[in-house]
Order: structure tokens, then sequence, then C-alpha cells
């Protein structure tokens, strides 16, 4: 399936290859950098790549090109959503994965690679196996290692694989137990030049910290789970019980672990939180620019961390504004202008105001360029979507000659935050 | 066999390829020779020494060289010798580096061999198995053998862990010696027939790399894989499901092709009930087959849809896909509708993906348009899209583009058309001549928004207009004489070759409409021939040539200009035409044959091009392969065969011990396309971390450490220890939830008696068909009946246990031995004829509102006539005025996400003063939710509800105490709810209480052998739910009443009523 895998920074270097069948020549690239030389921008390059004998898939993140290399039919998704999973959990190991990250922990980088794959199939794609099989370095550690000399790999050998709960390891033990979910929902939504909502729709995922002791069954319900239109578990929720009763029931991983996202029916209306109103102009040399930014549907919560993006046009040489409050700056190479505005205070309206400066000559531009916004609320999901309550049952006292151990039923401590923030939120202007 | 031969190739060129690499890597360190070649001197002494950190930083620096893409192959004899290193550590660098270059150095490498011969005996399985990986990962012929001899022992591994690695070791071994076919395909059957999820994912991995087109080695293990699915890891998932679509549609018909015949007898077999039951009734279809009977799903077909259908919830995008690309390529028409959600929702995903999908959805819209339309806005391109993201999503609209739609497509695509980026406004021009030509009703108003566009100061989008526009008008040329004449003052401004080609096209082919202006946009021309643009020179000849032919007058000479500025043009193309058109239209001697039809020749009337979608043709590939993505045959593509015309014999499917009990746990789980964990969900309460552990293993192999612990401890100790009975119990539950348990331990000796017992006897709550056919077992006669009407659309009769007992391994026969003596003592959960039956009715519509039409409603707790999983009701009907009442039937439902309603025969008319009663069925799906649906008459809509009482919601069932008791102890801790009430003296009875109880909810009670203690049992109807109820009578009238099941909300309510019902004086 992959073949080989080669990660290519933004300069164009192929830092770093590894080869799970016989070895490819890097040349292989050259089809990559011809491709790459034709698109706009580092997203544009098309992510399918047929050469004459081999086949180029790619995904694009942290900055890094991480080009597989097939020879055979392959479902494409197959093999990018594994190196999505490959960058997933660089991230975990390394806190990003970044190149300067994968450059240091090469060796661990290494070791990682040839676990998650035998001969291009996935092995062991669970970070809470891989952790187990692979400690992730830490300063701790690293300190420990240099003096006595000895690496990362685990010193023993794990018993995990063979567990019939494939993303847990076993014999977790914490002297606090917590479980902390957050209930994080975003607003993808369109508003036309007139203010009124073109598209709107409501993605949720719910992200958990789970650092629980043994084998905990845990029970997490809703209060309205039937505005959840459309779902997508993580193995470990029992969809059996979801279906027949709308609660998620399951086993969870240790550590951090997205457990449901979600899509919430666009029958319901969706609540628009701020609503933009911009005034942007242009003639000749030069244009007019005024933006304003307000609460519109915000149920009484602080709306936060208010940031206006908009893209100007080319010909737009400087920007000249002043804003009621927050910081702008503008780019004038990549020409995107960015409003930090901060909180809304309702009383007083942040505004953003001022002349734009076009380079002399050109015509003024046609079209006005959109504004994308960023902002979050806090206790607050904008679906309404509530979470119920907790339950967990880590009864693990069974007598067992192999595991001696037993746990005595421990009260973990539960925590649900909510936050409502702005996905994809663009106004046309 | 193009995929093995493909891969071999490939081997071929890598490996002159590697031989090539040592140069390349070498080259950019040339400068640093011999620095080099002291640093690779001193890792040697590293290397050497006998001091392991010292080792692990010189593999490390190694493994570095390596990962870089430098050349460390001279360092080979050094690093081999560390193979035998006891650090783990040291130990693992070096395989990496043994696998990198071993193919190089073969002779070296196989000093490392006796090392991994010894790893493969060691007790520890990951060291088995991480032996077996590095030892097929070295790719040196000479210990093919030695490979051959590994795997063989590896795949009956009792770790599962070490047979997923062997699996992976087949493809690499046949890699290397393509001539170990026929054995390794022996290794896959075994693999195939593994029934461990870990397992199964790499076995048709293999299976596919190996030998594809083996469909005789899938039919055994068909079942077993639909089955085990869900469970598989995701990767896995993928793999199976694309070699499922194949098998499918190898094997069965193509739901789609007799839709026409299907219409003709509808009743028959369109109900979805019958259709079940015939999916249980296999035995009784096979020896029926009617050939030449309308189509009917074969029921294997349904059950791998079935199965998939929750894996569209997957969180892995290749999953989701690869359930998207199974409907679409095997399932029904009206079926493949749901996936579309599922695919829609990976939109949020990364953009790789997006754009993965993104293609295979225009694919999918071109072929399948209503699917998609709901979820339009979901394809609206947005700034930040990248390019190839936006084209698609272009593409998707206006594939989706209908008449009722295409106005909200057209204001999209207007605000798209003032991007900044220009191929994108261009890629939407064409969308909006696609939409135009397609829709005719909005044609003329794409054209005036094209016109309009022609004045944008933008010129890439005034001649990409221009072109769609010569496309638009090229289908409707008439009335549109004023956007030629527009179009021709245009060809003085624009500079864009294309659509300067495209507007002298469309004067020269339209030249009569605008006489005065053509000649005149031909002089322009020809002053300026010289400097135009090859395609724009050869449409001035074009245009000259027609001018000429139509307008001799004014035009004679202006052509002869031109062709013989042409004559003499650098390109001979346009040599040739002006050569060619010379002949034609103005010959030097008299009218050659040709030059009399010249007219004919350039002015006959041409087809209006078709503007099709660009994924038209891609429909040819299996959707989400890569194929698809690059439009032309990737190497080791096999493209899906078409449906068989007659199906091949379904009964190579059977597995040669007919568990009855596996088969019916299967068919009734498929039911209901739900996930089955690896464990069922009693095992919450009774399971530990360590039996949860084990139960994986015990579904396995029976040989693995834990179980054998927990195989013994039973043997021993099978009723001293009560809480290790549960525990085998709950496990083995466990594992007839995903595959047939009895099926998966058939091989095994150790399984003893004690074992079994409990496996069999004590049925989890929701897994009650599991139990039923062991209870057939005993009496097989007597239940059968009572059988066929409690699941009569689901149950079948199942073959008499003695036939099965024929061909049962000794083993097995034990075991159901076994279980018939063990079965005397204790009854299974049976469906039972409901104790009272309520006579009162509730008033559904009153006669007021209903305009003297009254309607009461009254809960028959029977079996319901449509489906074993709905509520029966009984509505009468009461006409109170004097005249008849006409057309009686329900109209609207709005009911809530899952509940369903199966509506009464419509009655033609009620006279008046009359009353009528007809019999509905409400699947509640065990909620007390409303249903709310409307009445209606001729001429009359009333809105109506019918709210369950929660103890409708239940269906009364018999058991042992013994049974009532083991799954009380299993419904503990939140599905356990109880209180207390104080009975009045004069009701503290048995029969009173019996009486109320049974009065309130459809229970059966349960004979107790206690006094003072009352159980009665029930289970619901949609999902078939155990409740269990205790009350317990205790001293001064007062009574403890429990409740267990498992919906918790269902629990409180009744615990809530039990007690009002108790107290009531």
């Amino acid at each position: 399936m992959i073949h080989s895998l080669f990660m290519i920074n933004s300069a164009g270097d192929i830092f770093m290859e590894k080869h799970w069948k016989s070895v490819i020549s890097r040349s292989v690239c050259d089809y990559f950098f011809e491709e790459q030389q034709k698109a706009n921008s580092p997203e544009d390059v098309n992510p399918v790549i047929s050469t004459p004998h081999h086949y180029l898939i790619h995904i694009y993140r942290e900055n890094i090109y991480f080009v597989a290399v097939c020879t055979t039919e392959v479902p494409p998704l197959f093999v990018i959503e594994f190196l999505h999973r490959v960058v997933d959990t660089f991230t975990d190991y390394f806190g990003d994965g970044g190149e300067s990250a994968i450059k240091d922990n090469y060796v661990i980088v290494y070791e990682l690679l040839e676990e998650m794959l035998d001969n291009g199939f996935p092995l062991a794609t669970e970070s809470n196996i891989l952790k187990e099989l692979i400690k992730p370095p830490n300063i701790l550690r690293t300190v420990v290692n240099t003096v006595t000399g000895s690496s990362n790999l685990a010193d023993t050998l794990p018993t995990g694989q063979l567990s019939n709960v494939p993303w847990r390891r076993a014999g977790v033990k914490y002297t606090n137990n917590e479980a902390y979910f957050d209930v994080i929902e975003e607003i993808d939504a369109i508003i036309d030049k007139q203010g009124s909502t073109v598209f709107a729709d409501i993605q949720g995922v719910i992200d958990c910290c789970v650092k629980l002791s043994g084998m905990p069954d845990l029970t997490l319900s809703f209060m309205n789970p039937r505005i959840l239109d459309d779902v997508s578990f993580h193995p470990c929720v029992r969809f059996k019980r979801w279906e027949a009763e709308r609660v998620l029931s399951f086993v969870p991983p240790d550590g951090n672990f997205r457990l449901i996202s979600y899509h919430v029916g666009s029958q319901n209306m969706v609540a628009i939180p701020v609503y933009v109103k911009p005034n942007i102009s242009f003639r000749e040399g030069g244009g007019r620019f005024d933006v304003t930014v307000g609460p519109k549907q915000t149920m009484g919560k602080m709306v936060e961390s208010v940031v206006i993006t908009c893209a100007m046009p080319k010909v737009v040489l400087n920007m000249n504004l002043t804003p009621t409050q927050g910081t702008y700056t503008f780019d004038p190479v990549a020409k995107v202008l960015t409003w930090d505005v901060g909180k809304i205070n309702p009383q007083k309206l942040p505004n953003l105001r001022g002349n734009i400066s076009l380079q002399s000559g050109s015509p003024p531009p046609e079209s006005n360029p959109a504004i994308s916004v960023q902002f979050k609320i806090q206790q607050m999901a904008v679906s309404g979507l509530k979470v119920n309550r907790l339950d967990m049952y880590g009864e693990v006292s069974k007598s067992s000659p192999k595991k001696s151990f037993t746990f005595e039923k421990y009260k973990p401590f539960k925590g649900v935050k909510y936050l409502t923030k702005a996905g994809n939120f663009q106004v046309r202007t | 066999m193009s995929n093995g031969g493909g891969s071999y190739n490939a081997q071929n060129d890598s490996r002159a390829g590697s031989t090539g690499e040592p140069d390349l890597g070498t080259e950019p360190t040339g400068g640093f020779f011999s620095a080099d070649y002291k640093k690779h001197d001193d890792l040697k002494q590293m290397l050497d020494s006998n001091k392991d950190n010292l080792k692990l930083e010189a593999m490390k620096r190694i493994v570095g060289m390596v990962a870089k893409g430098k050349d460390a192959s001279d360092l080979f004899a050094a690093v081999v010798k560390n193979v035998v290193s006891k650090n783990i550590e040291v130990k693992k660098l070096v395989y990496v580096y043994l696998v990198r270059y071993a193919e190089e150095q073969q002779d070296l490498a196989l000093l490392s061999i006796a090392t991994f011969q010894r790893a493969l005996k060691d007790p520890n399985q990951l060291i088995r198995a991480s032996a077996l990986r590095v030892l097929s990962s070295i790719r040196v012929p000479v210990i093919v053998p030695i490979m051959m001899l590994a795997l063989k022992d590896s795949v009956v591994d009792m770790s599962p862990y070490v047979r997923k690695t062997a699996a992976h070791a087949i493809p690499k071994l046949y890699s290397l010696d393509p001539e170990q076919k026929d054995q390794l395909i022996q290794v896959i059957e075994k693999l195939l027939a593994d029934k461990t999820t870990l397992v199964v994912g790499s076995a048709v991995m293999a299976f596919e790399e190996l030998c594809p087109d083996r469909v005789d080695l899938i039919h055994k293990n068909y079942r077993k894989l639909c089955n085990l699915l869900v469970d598989v890891e995701e990767w896995g998932q993928v793999v199976i499901i694309n070699m499922l679509t194949r098998y499918a549609r190898t094997q069965f018909l193509d739901p789609n092709q007799q839709d026409v015949i299907a219409d003709e007898d509808k009743n028959f077999y369109g109900d979805e009930d019958e259709k079940d039951s015939e999916e249980e009734e296999e035995d009784e279809e096979k020896e029926k087959t009617p050939p030449k009977k309308p189509y009917m799903m074969d029921p294997d077909h349904r059950l791998l849809l079935r199965n998939t259908k929750p894996l569209l919830q997957s969180r892995n995008a290749a999953v989701v896909m690869a359930v998207a690309q199974l409907y679409h390529h095997i399932a029904p028409k009206s079926e493949v509708g749901l996936v579309a959600k599922a695919l829609v929702r990976l939109l949020r995903s990364h953009r790789e993906i997006q754009h993965v999908v993104l293609s295979n959805v225009a694919t999918l819209t071109t072929i399948r348009k209503g699917m998609f339309e709901p979820y339009l806005k979901s394809f609206f391109v947005r700034p930040s899209d990248p390019i190839h993201v936006r084209t698609l999503k272009l593409e998707i609209l206006t594939n989706l583009a209908t008449e009722t739609s295409i106005s909200t497509i057209l204001r999209e695509f207007q605000t798209y058309v003032t991007s900044s980026d220009k191929d994108f406004v261009a890629a939407t021009i064409q969308a909006i001549g696609r939409c135009a030509s397609s829709i005719s009703e909005v044609t003329e108003t794409c054209l005036n928004g094209l016109v309009g566009l022609l004045s944008n100061r933008n010129e890439y989008v005034v001649a990409e207009s221009v072109v769609v526009i010569k496309k638009l008008l090229q289908m409707q040329p008439d009335s549109h004489s004023e956007i030629i004449q527009h179009m021709a003052k245009l060809a003085d401004t624009i500079t864009v070759p294309m659509a300067r080609a495209s507007i002298l096209w469309m004067v020269g082919e339209y030249s009569d409409r605008v006489p005065k202006i053509a000649p005149d946009l031909l002089r322009k021309m020809a002053k300026n021939f010289i400097n135009e643009e090859d395609i724009v020179k050869l449409q001035i000849l074009n245009l000259a040539a027609k001018l000429c032919i139509t307008n001799p007058k004014q035009t004679k000479l202006l052509c002869q200009y031109v062709l013989n500025l042409a004559k003499y043009d650098q390109n001979y193309d346009i040599r040739d035409r002006a050569r060619f058109i010379r002949q034609l239209v103005s010959p030097a001697g008299e009218k050659g044959a040709l030059g009399k039809h010249a007219k004919k020749i350039f002015l006959a009337s041409k087809p209006a091009p078709v503007l099709d979608s660009s994924f038209k043709d891609r429909d040819q590939w299996q959707l989400g392969s890569l194929s698809h993505m690059i439009n032309q045959q990737a190497s080791g593509y096999s493209p899906l065969p078409d449906f068989p015309a007659a199906a091949p014999d379904p009964t190579v499917r059977n597995v040669e011990v007919p568990m009855p009990w596996a088969e019916k746990t299967h068919k009734k789980k498929a039911g209901k396309p739900k996930k089955e964990a690896f464990y069922s969900d009693e095992e919450e309460e009774s399971e530990s971390e360590s039996d949860s552990e084990e139960s994986s293993s015990s579904s396995s192999e029976s040989g693995s450490e834990s179980e054998s612990e927990d195989d013994s401890k039973s043997e021993s100790g099978s009723d001293k220890d009560k809480k290790s009975d549960e525990e085998a119990e709950s496990s083995s539950s466990s594992s007839s939830e995903s595959e047939s348990s009895s099926e998966s331990e058939s091989d095994s000796e150790s399984e003893s008696e004690p074992d079994t017992k409990p496996q069999k006897k004590a049925p989890p709550p929701k897994t009650k068909s599991s139990t039923k056919p062991k209870k057939e077992a005993k009496q097989e006669v007597s239940l059968l009946d009572l059988d066929d009407i409690d699941v009569s659309s689901t149950s079948a009769p199942v073959p008499a246990p003695a036939s099965a007992l024929d061909v049962l391994s000794p083993s097995l026969a034990s075991d159901l031995q076994g279980l018939s003596i063990n079965d005397k003592t204790d009854t299974a959960i049976s469906v039972t004829t409901p104790m009272f039956v309520s006579t009162t009715s509730h008033e559904l519509l009153h006669r007021m509102t209903g305009e003297g039409l009254s309607a009461n409603y009254r809960f028959t707790r029977g079996t319901c006539i449509y489906s074993t999983s709905m509520v029966p009701v009984e509505l009468t009907f009461t006409n109170h005025t004097d005249s008849p009442v006409s057309n009686i039937r329900i109209g609207d439902k709005k009911l809530q996400a899952g509940m369903t309603l199966q509506e009464f025969p419509e009655i033609p008319s009620l006279p008046g003063g009359g009353s009528m009663s007809v019999s509905i069925g409400i699947d509640f799906k065990d909620t007390i939710q409303p249903a709310n649906f409307q009445i209606c008459t001729q001429d009359r809509k009333y809105n109506v509800s019918i709210k369950p009482p929660v103890g409708e919601l239940f269906q009364a069932v018999t058991m042992a105490e013994a049974d009532f008791t083991a799954q009380q102890s299993k419904l503990t801790g939140m599905n356990e709810n109880s209180g207390k009430v104080s009975i009045p003296s004069q009701h503290n009875n048995s029969k009173t209480i019996t009486a109320r109880m049974s009065e309130l909810a459809n229970v059966a009670p349960v004979p107790s052998s206690q006094d003072g203690i009352y159980r009665f049992a029930g289970k619901t109807v949609s999902g078939g739910t155990l409740l269990l109820i205790t009350v317990k009578v205790g001293e001064d009238n007062s009574a403890s009443i429990t409740v267990n099941c498992e919906l918790m909300a269902i629990c409180s309510m009744l615990v809530k009523e039990v007690k009002q019902k108790l107290s009531l004086a």
C-alpha cells in the first residue's frame, strides 16, 4: 500500500525518508516539485499526483509536505487519513509536528513510523498503544537520558496490544482521578452583504481529557441528544447504546482524545452571535474602510477574542486606520488586514475606520474583499446541547491470579466546559 | 494477477533505483569525504565497544543517516554483529538498519538469521512478532524457505498479534519469490478462517495482494467477515469493505435491475418484514430457490449492507468512503441516499480529504442528483478554499442545479464572479454556461447575466464570457442578433485569442443576422492579420470564406487578400487551411465539384455543443479508488465486475456446521444496524479489567495464557465460585455477540462442560434470540409454534438439532449434549400472552373536535401483526352524525426520529351512527414520546397524538426464577431503581398485587419460591430490552420495589407508577 514516505519542508529539502518495502529513489519527488511549482500557494498542490511508475499522495501540514509513494491501486483516502494520523501522533508526542520537532526527535520518529506501518499496511496507530511501545519524550527524561545514556524505548514490552480494548492501555493508575469534557461548537457561516445568512451550520466536537485509574466505563448522557443530527464516534463509543438510548457509553482511552464530532441539524435555526457592518469602497487611488462589529444573539454571554481578518486586493498599498478598540495590523506583503478586537462591549461598539491607499495608476478593484471573523463565547454551546450527567463504573475488584491488584471505587473529579467559537465564519462585502 | 506482477516489477524497478542510490547519497557529502570516513570509523569503534550506551549512541547516529537518506551501508558488518545485543533499544535500531540494507549485503545479512530463528521461539509474543517482521522484511531470496517455515509456524501461533504479523509477511514473501504463491494461498486460507478481529483485516489485505480473484476462499468466511466488521480496526475495515464490494458484485444479483418487474406484485415482497422473514428462512429458501421469480435480495447481500451501515459513523474518512462506495455499487437505489450525510460530514475535515471526497461526490452527482440536493449549501465556495477544492465545488453545484435550486445557485455564482482569483472566475462562468444549457428556464437569464459580464473591466472575465455565450447562442441562435452585434464590437478591444476566435466564428456563422457588421469586421481583422494568434488567424480565414460565399460582392477581394496573407504564414496549418479554402471558394479555374457545394460545406448547421460534466466518464472507475482520482487505470486496479445475470449458488456461503444459535444471533443482530462492541453492555457491571482482556482471547483462541487460566478455574471450581462463573458467562456472551461463540470454540479441546454451560445458559437480556434455539433444541415441537407467533417476521424454523448433531465435531456434540441436559433445569425467556388486557380505551379524537367523528384507542397487548417491534393499538372510530364519513385514513405523521407507525387500510366509508375498529402498529422505540399524526377524512384533517403509558411498551415474558436473579444481578447500578411503598392491608395478597402489576404493565409473573417476593418480567417491544420488577413485601404492609432495566428513564418512571398503583386503597 504505502511504499515510502518523504518529508519535504517549505524550502524544498527532503529532510527525512522512510521506506517500508524496497527503497525508492528520492528522485521520485521531482514530479512533486514540478507540480508544486505550478501551484500558487502550498495548499493548492493537488493531493494526488500520478507519475509514470508511482503515485504520490501527500498532505500539507505544519509547513511540511508528507509525500507518500504508492505503486499500486490504493484508496487515496486511506493514505491521506493515515498520513494525518502520523502527524497527529507526532503532535501528540512532541507537542508540535513541525520540522524542528521531527528533526530533534528523529530516532523516535523513525521508530514510530516503523511501528505504525508494516509492509505499507497500518499496524498500530492508536496513540495509547504506541505510547506503550515507545515512550514520548519529556524534559525530565531527556535529562535522565543524557546522564544515564538510555533512550526512550520502553524497557519492558507491553501487553496492551492484546487487550480487547485496543485504544486503552492496561494498568493505568492515577492519584488524582479526573475526567474533563470540552464541548466545543463551531459556527460555520456565510453572511451576505445585507447581513442576512446565506448559510449557517453548527459543527461540534467533544474533546476529553480522561485520567482515570483502571478500566473505567463511562456513560455520558445529554439533556437533548436529539439535536445531534449526524455524529461520528471514537471507536470506543458503543454505537448500539447510542442508537437505542442516545447515551454515550464507552471505555475511554487514557489521556486526551476526541470522543465524538457532530453536526447539528440544519433545520434548527442557527443563532448568529455577532454581526459585522462593513463599509468598504474603492475609488481611483484610494478608498474608505469602515467596519463595525456588534453582538447579535449571544444569550447574555460576552463575545471574546474577536479577531477580524480581511484579505485585501493586491492593488492595496497601505491602510491607515483608527480602531476605537483593540489593535490592527496590515501586512503589506500578504495584503492581510488583521484587527484584534478583543471583547465586544455592547454599549460601545468597536469600530475600525480609515483610508485605503492604492497603487497609483492601477484601477480600483471591482469587488470588495470578504471578511472572516473569529470569536469565542465561553460557557455556551450555541446549539443548546447540554450534558446531563456522567456516570462511571470503575470496578476492577475481581481477583484474578494474574492481576492481583485491586482498586476500590474512587470518586473522580468531573468537569464539563462549553465553548462556542467561529469556525469558517465569513462575511461577504 | 496484474497485481502480483505489478509489485514484482515495482520491486525490480526500485532495486535498480537503490543501486543507483549510494551515488546520490554520497554526492552531497563528497566534499567531506575524508571527514565522513573518519566519522564512520569512530562509529565502528563505538559499535564494537562493549558498553551499551556507546552502541546506542552509534546506532542513533546511524539511524539518523538512514533517515536523511545518506548511505550507511559500509557499516553493515559492524552493525549486524549487534543483532544479538541484549539491550532492547539497540536491538530495535539494529532491526531498522537491517531492514534497510540487508538487500544490498545479502551474505552478511545471513549472519543475523539464526538470531531471528531463536527469537521466533521466544515466550514473549512481541518478540516473536518483531522477529518475524524483520525476518520477512529483509529481502534476501536465499532465506525464502526459512521464512516459509517461520510463516507456517506463526500462522498457528496462539497470539493474534503474531498471526497478524504473519499475515503482513505473506505479501513480502510473495514479492520475494512469486513461485511460493500456492503455498502462500494455503496460508491465507488459514488466516481468513481466523476469528480474531485483529487478524482478519490483515488476512484480507494479504488476500487482496496475492489472489483477489480467489472468491472461493471468501465464501466460507463471508458471513463471519460481515459480522466481525464493526470490530475490526479501521484500516482493516477499509480493505475488507473494498474486497466485499467486489465479492458482492460477483455473487449477488443487481438489486436495481428488476425495478420494473418488482412493481407488478409489490405486495408480496415489497414489505420489509416479509423480506426479513425471508432472510431468516434461509434453509427453506434454498429449497425453493425460484429461478425466475422476481428479484429478491439475497439475505447475505442484505447482511453486508446492514453491517456496514454503522461504519458510516466512523471517524476515519477512508472507512466512510469505503462504505459509501459499497452502497453506491451494490445497494438498491433507494438506500444509497443515506451515505450522503456522512460524506457531507467529511467536508469539514482536512483539505486533502475534502478534495478526495468532493471529487467522488462530483461523480456521484452526475448519476444520483437527488442524493445531495438537500446539502446544496454545504458545497458553497469559501474564499479560503484552495483552488482545487473550489473547482470541484463548482462542478458539484453545477451538477446539482435543478429548476428549483437554480436561482440560489446563480445568486451564489454571481458572488463568485467578483472574486479576485481569475481562474476561479473563469470556471464560474463556464459553470453558469452549463447551468444555462441544462436548464432551459434560465437560459435567458444566464445569457443576460453573461452579456452583462461582457462589460466587465477584467479581460479574462469578458473573454471567458464570450466563449460561453458562443456556446449558448449556438444552441438557440434565433433572436439574439443584438448580442452578436455587441460581441462583434468587442472584437476591437478584446485581446484574449480564444475570445477573439469565438467572436469571429460566431459572426461568420450568423453573418446573415449582422449583414452590415460582418464585412466590416473582416476588414478590420484583415488589417491586423499578421499579428494575430494562430487560432484567431484560422477563424479569420473561416470568416472570410463564409462571407465570401454569402456576400461575395462586398468581400470577395477582402477574402483574396486574407488568403494571400495566409499563404505565406509561418504555421503550416494556416497555409493548409488557406489552400483548402481557396480551392473551395475561389478556384483558379472553373468551379470544381466541391466548389459547387461550398455553401453546404461551410454553412451547414452545426450541432450545438453538449456541455457535460467532466466527471461524467469517471463512473467507470470504482468509487473512492485511486484510479478514479486520477481518471486513469492505476497499476493493480481491477475493474469492478458486473453483477452476474443469474446468482451463483448461495449455499457456498453456508458454514459446514450450521449452528442454529449462532446463525440466529447474527440474523437477529443484523436486524439492527448497531455497533456491537467488543463487550456486550452487561459487561459493564460484571466485568473487570482483567476479564475484559480475556474475553478477547477467549473469543479467539483457547490457547492464550489468560484464557487457559480462566478455563482451568471454571473447570475446577464451577460451583464454588459463582463469580468466576459469571465472568466466564459474560466473556462468552460477549464473544457470541460478535461471532458465533461455539463456532469459535469448536476446535478447542480444553473446552469443557462447566465452561460451556454458563455460556449457553445465561443469555444477555438483549440477545434473547440466542437462547431461543436452545430452547427449541429441547422441545422443538411445542415451542416452535409459539416462536412463530412471537417473532413471526424474524424467526425461522431451525434445522432439527438431530441433523445438526450428525455433522458436529465430537467436542461440539458433547457441548450440545451438555447443553440439553442443563437446559432441563432452566427455562429460557419466552414471550407469553399478556396476563391482562385492558378494555378501557383512551380518547384520541373527541366528537366535538372531530365534527361528529370520534376515535378511541386501546392497547391490545397482543403481538402486532405488522412487525414485532411495534406496539399494537386498536383504533375505534365512531360516527356520531347521520351522514356517512368517508375516506378515513392516517395523514401526515410527525414522529420522533426512529419511530415508525404502520397505518391501517383506509376506511372507505363509515355510515352514520356506525363504528369500526382498526388496528395500527407503532414502534415507539422504547420511549414514551407521543406519536403525533393526522387522521384525515375526505375533507378534514385532525391532529391527534398517542402517548403510550410506560407499561405498554413491554411484552410479557416468562422465565425461571434462577434466570431472573441471574439477569437481575447484571442489571445493577444505574440500571436499578428502587422505592418503598406501603400497601393497604386489604390488598396485601398475591392475587391483587399480581393483578395490579399486570394491569399497570404488560409483564408476567415469575414463579417465586419465596413468600412475600413477587417477581415480574417483561421485555420492551421495540428493543427487546429486559425489564425485571421485584416487589418484596415486608412486615407491616410495607413493600420495597426494585425495577431493573437498561433503559434508565423507563426504570425510574416505572418505580413511580408501581408505587402509585400498589398504594391505591
